[in-house]
């Protein structure tokens, strides 16, 4: 399992900020071209973001880059100089509906043939910004298979709600809600909206924690300092860690003697569980607790 | 062909200038003129010829950049220069 | 001129020109455990007949008096830092009645004074001996525009080399910021207050003559500390200012905000951690910027959390490392240097806070330097090498823009010296195959630390084990320096003049470290 707890933003048209920020132990980031991006720079950035992709070293930090908006006189030169260079998925913002990411496919199609990339290998994760998109959330899920997570943006939509955000987000339980099921039920990742002030790391850890139990993937950083708190929000429980490992245990046991019923404290288990421990296991190896004992 | 430029002076970034002229002609300032000379002088003259142009004056002021930087700025400034007509 | 190549790899002069004949570097602790006898140089001094003040009509009445020649050597303090006045007026004072080829031996050249480079080329100065040098200062020297090569030496170095009669002060000017009418002066008081005076004790003590220049004359007796006391000072000038109390007074210096710096000082506060020495009774000491003041925080924070308290903090000393103290993190405070005005009061209310002079502070071959009981050192660097050879003088360019300090003198006491710096600066890497000028030799550096991973040096394989067991981001120098390299390129190498040196690298303990060439512009 690849971690994607946290997505850290990066300004596309700050070489000094991009050629840093593999270090801060984000699992992934994110290079803005869009709101981070003045009208003026859209075309610096775009060149500074290929000329990172094409030239620097990651190591093995997938790269997103979020793209100008179908709206905008830049989203096909964004795609047209992004796509060929295949970054781990393409942010593509403003989705109000399923014509929305099949434009951008048909756009992704007639890259990837020019550029000799197999149809469809540049993966979207669509931005849900505005009520419209919330409500057709599973319909965007699923409107083609490179979608491969959907994205809260919560300053957008705070706008077009026209309400404020506040410090406890309870104005966003539903829309979270909805996107998580939404990706859930089409077997995508869910990633959650910015924490913005980056002064306040007790509201982002309580946010995040809520988002860690929404069932969100992963949450978006704007701020190198947010990323280990996002990380700390998703260190699953100890206790719950030991039980996950006496269950793989049991389960490893019982294929061995061919046994198709596992017990584990005395408690039936069954495969959603079984799976769940999985993924909770290889969360744990994050923080290196595997293997310990319990205290 | 007219005057355009891209970048900024902030640190590890570089302001690029072009101008037409009647020859190619290359400014390199900076902290690192005298370490990056040659590899500089390298990049704009393999990515002028990308852009198919000779007759240029390029001015660049280093504040620490990567060579990927500078590149992508070069790139930036001839498009606009070129109205974006000639990028390859 | 004749060079020999020493045990760090590099050529070095055998004799520096009207000076004498230098012997080459052969190892960190060699001329220290060779045990030979220093030589002791306490000069020659003229007895004060009994007065009630020592106050001259006038600095250029002090002067006449003291005695001074050309072509003789004068020193002054750098506890001023950029607002310092004093420098520039004596120089002054002393062109304008006539004096030439002085040798200047200050214990550190403030990046404010340029006019230095004048006072060279006017005639006034003819030597060079310091820390460093930077800005016009540096680039005259590295243009070639000195006859005689610069001498420069770590700040435990030259208290060796006034002690030992390498250099002999003949008058010392020192800032006074509070001096009664017989000359006891300190610089915890006045509107021009600096904190510790710790490098004035040296030259006090040592100096043919001394005279303490004051903007501040309290009545006597100078209450409640005194720093350098009246038996050493033959003179007391009285003048306006000492310099600008805003440059002087510098604000608190707080943890850096720069998420990379902040990444970097995270792996070198890993990297004690994991080696267990933050332990109860560790002594420690940081720089005052950047990263290297940043560990200190993560220390502080370790610190607390598992209630340790330390022995000593160390060296030029921070409000941060006040703070510490003040907290209870560590028993004392030893300040041969004071970094920031918030200092100053805690020396004034902290009795635990001690000024020290620099031959306490750092001097190989005394009876015990305090950095030798060092746990651990965090030491900033412009570019080190695969060897661990560390250069803070000469940039990029070629050009001297840096100073010494205490940086060789703490690296080789600490147990755990560790480099912290950013695995590429300016588009530049750190990591070369060679320095250009090495200060600190590698063999007396355990690990660098950079936001991409940790270097330890071979010679640690107990560091190595205790990082590896910690699950640390360990990398192979070379192997950092490759990835780098791949996005920065390999600067090419500065054209130097490697016939003409223009200063000398001299090793705390005397025997000379490396060369500095003049650079072709």
């Amino acid at each position: 399992m690849r971690a994607m707890r946290s997505m850290l933003y990066i300004p596309g048209n700050a070489p000094g900020m991009i050629q840093n920020a593999a270090v801060f132990g984000a699992d992934l980031i994110m290079i803005d071209l869009e709101d981070a991006v003045a009208l003026a720079e859209k075309d610096a950035a775009r060149d500074i973001a290929a000329g990172f992709l094409r030239h620097y070293d990651f190591g093995d930090l997938p790269v997103v880059v979020r793209i100008n908006g179908a709206d905008t006189p830049f989203f096909e030169a964004d795609l047209e100089s992004i796509v060929p260079l295949q970054p781990f998925a393409i942010r593509l913002p403003k989705c109000q509906a399923p014509s929305d990411v099949l434009l951008a496919d048909a756009k992704m199609m007639e890259i990837e043939e020019k550029a000799g990339l197999p149809a469809g290998s540049v993966p979207i994760h669509a931005m849900l910004e505005s009520a419209r998109g919330i409500e057709h959330a599973y319909a965007i899920a699923t409107a083609c298979p490179r979608v491969r997570a959907l994205t809260l943006g919560g300053q957008d939509l705070t706008a077009d709600l026209g309400i404020q955000k506040t410090r406890e987000g309870w104005e966003f339980f539903y829309a979270r809600s909805r996107v998580v099921m939404a990706a859930k039920a089409a077997g995508i990742d869910a990633f959650d909206t910015v924490w913005t002030d980056f002064n306040d790391p007790e509201g982002l850890f309580r946010e995040a924690k809520q988002i860690v139990e929404l069932g969100f993937t992963g949450k978006a950083a704007i701020h190198p300092s947010q990323v280990p708190i996002i990380h700390r929000a998703f260190r699953p429980d100890e206790r719950e860690v030991r039980k996950a490992e006496r269950i793989l245990a049991a389960a490893e046991e019982a294929e061995r003697q061919g046994r198709g019923v596992v017990a584990v404290d005395g408690k039936m288990v069954d495969a959603p569980i079984i799976a769940r421990a999985r993924h909770l296991i290889s969360l744990a190896g994050l923080y290196g607790m595997e293997g310990g004992e319990e205290r | 062909m007219e005057i355009a430029q891209a970048g900024t002076l902030e640190s590890a970034d570089c302001l690029v200038t072009v101008a037409p002229a009647e020859e190619f002609g290359l400014d390199y300032r900076g902290g690192n003129r005298k370490i990056y000379g040659e590899r500089t002088r390298k990049l704009v003259l393999e990515t002028l010829k990308r852009f198919g142009i000779s007759e240029v004056q390029v001015t660049i002021q280093d504040q620490g950049a990567l060579e990927l930087v500078i590149r992508a700025r070069l790139e930036t400034a001839l498009k606009r220069a070129t109205r974006g007509g000639m990028a390859s | 001129m004749n060079f020999v190549k020493n045990a760090a790899g590099r050529l070095v002069p055998t004799e520096v020109h009207g000076v004498g004949a230098f012997a080459p570097y052969r190892g960190a602790l060699s001329r220290i455990l060779e045990g030979n006898p220093s030589p002791s140089a306490f000069p020659k001094r003229k007895p004060e007949p009994p007065c009630r003040s020592k106050v001259a009509p006038s600095l250029k009445a002090a002067i006449e008096k003291s005695g001074l020649e050309n072509g003789m050597t004068v020193s002054f303090h750098h506890h001023l830092r950029n607002g310092d006045k004093v420098i520039p007026l004596v120089l002054e004072t002393l062109l304008q009645m006539g004096f030439r080829d002085l040798t200047f031996a200050p214990s550190s050249i403030p990046d404010s004074h340029d006019c230095v480079a004048d006072y060279v080329r006017k005639g006034l100065i003819r030597r060079i001996w310091t820390s460093g040098a930077r800005g016009e200062v540096g680039r005259m020297i590295s243009r070639g525009e000195m006859g005689e090569m610069v001498i420069i030496r770590s700040h435990g170095g030259r208290a060796r080399a006034i002690e030992e009669g390498s250099i002999q002060i003949d008058v010392a000017f020192l800032a006074a910021p509070a001096c009664d009418a017989l000359g006891n002066f300190t610089g915890c008081i006045g509107k021009s207050a600096c904190g510790s005076l710790g490098y004035a004790i040296t030259d006090a003590r040592f100096a043919r003559h001394v005279i303490a220049v004051t903007d501040n004359l309290v009545e006597y007796p100078l209450h409640p500390h005194v720093s350098v006391p009246q038996y050493l000072v033959n003179q007391v000038v009285v003048v306006d200012s000492l310099g600008d109390p805003a440059k002087i007074a510098t604000g608190a210096a707080r943890i850096t905000r720069n998420p990379l710096d902040l990444k970097v000082a995270e792996n070198a506060y890993r990297l004690l951690s994991a080696s267990g020495i933050l332990a109860p009774g560790c002594s420690f000491q940081v720089g005052a910027g950047g990263a290297s003041l940043a560990v200190a925080a993560f220390v502080r924070d370790h610190m607390r959390e598992k209630g340790i308290q330390g022995s000593f903090g160390l060296g030029g000393i921070s409000g941060y490392m006040s703070q510490m103290l003040e907290e209870g993190l560590f028993r004392g405070l030893f300040d041969v240097q004071s970094f920031d005005s918030s200092v100053t009061g805690s020396m004034v209310r902290n009795r635990s806070h001690m000024e020290i002079d620099p031959s306490w502070y750092a001097n190989p071959m005394n009876q015990g330097c305090l950095v030798h009981n060092l746990d651990v050192v965090i030491l900033a660097a412009l570019e080190v090498d695969t060897d661990f050879n560390v250069n803070v003088l000469t940039g990029n360019d070629g050009y001297l823009r840096g100073a010494s300090g205490g940086h060789s003198d703490t690296a080789a006491g600490a147990r755990v010296a560790i480099v912290v710096a950013p695995s590429f600066r300016g588009g530049v890497p750190t990591i070369k195959d060679r320095v250009q000028t090495i200060v600190t030799p590698g063999e007396t550096v355990d690990a660098i630390a950079t936001e991409r991973g940790i270097c330890i040096n071979p010679r640690r394989a107990d560091l190595w084990e205790a990082a590896r067991k910690a699950n640390l981001p360990i990398r192979e120098i070379t192997d950092l320096k490759k990835e780098v390299e791949r996005f920065t390129g390999v600067p090419e190498p500065v054209e130097l003049d490697t016939d003409r040196v223009v200063a000398v690298v001299e090793y705390r303990d005397g025997t000379l470290l490396d060369s500095i060439y003049r650079v072709r512009e």
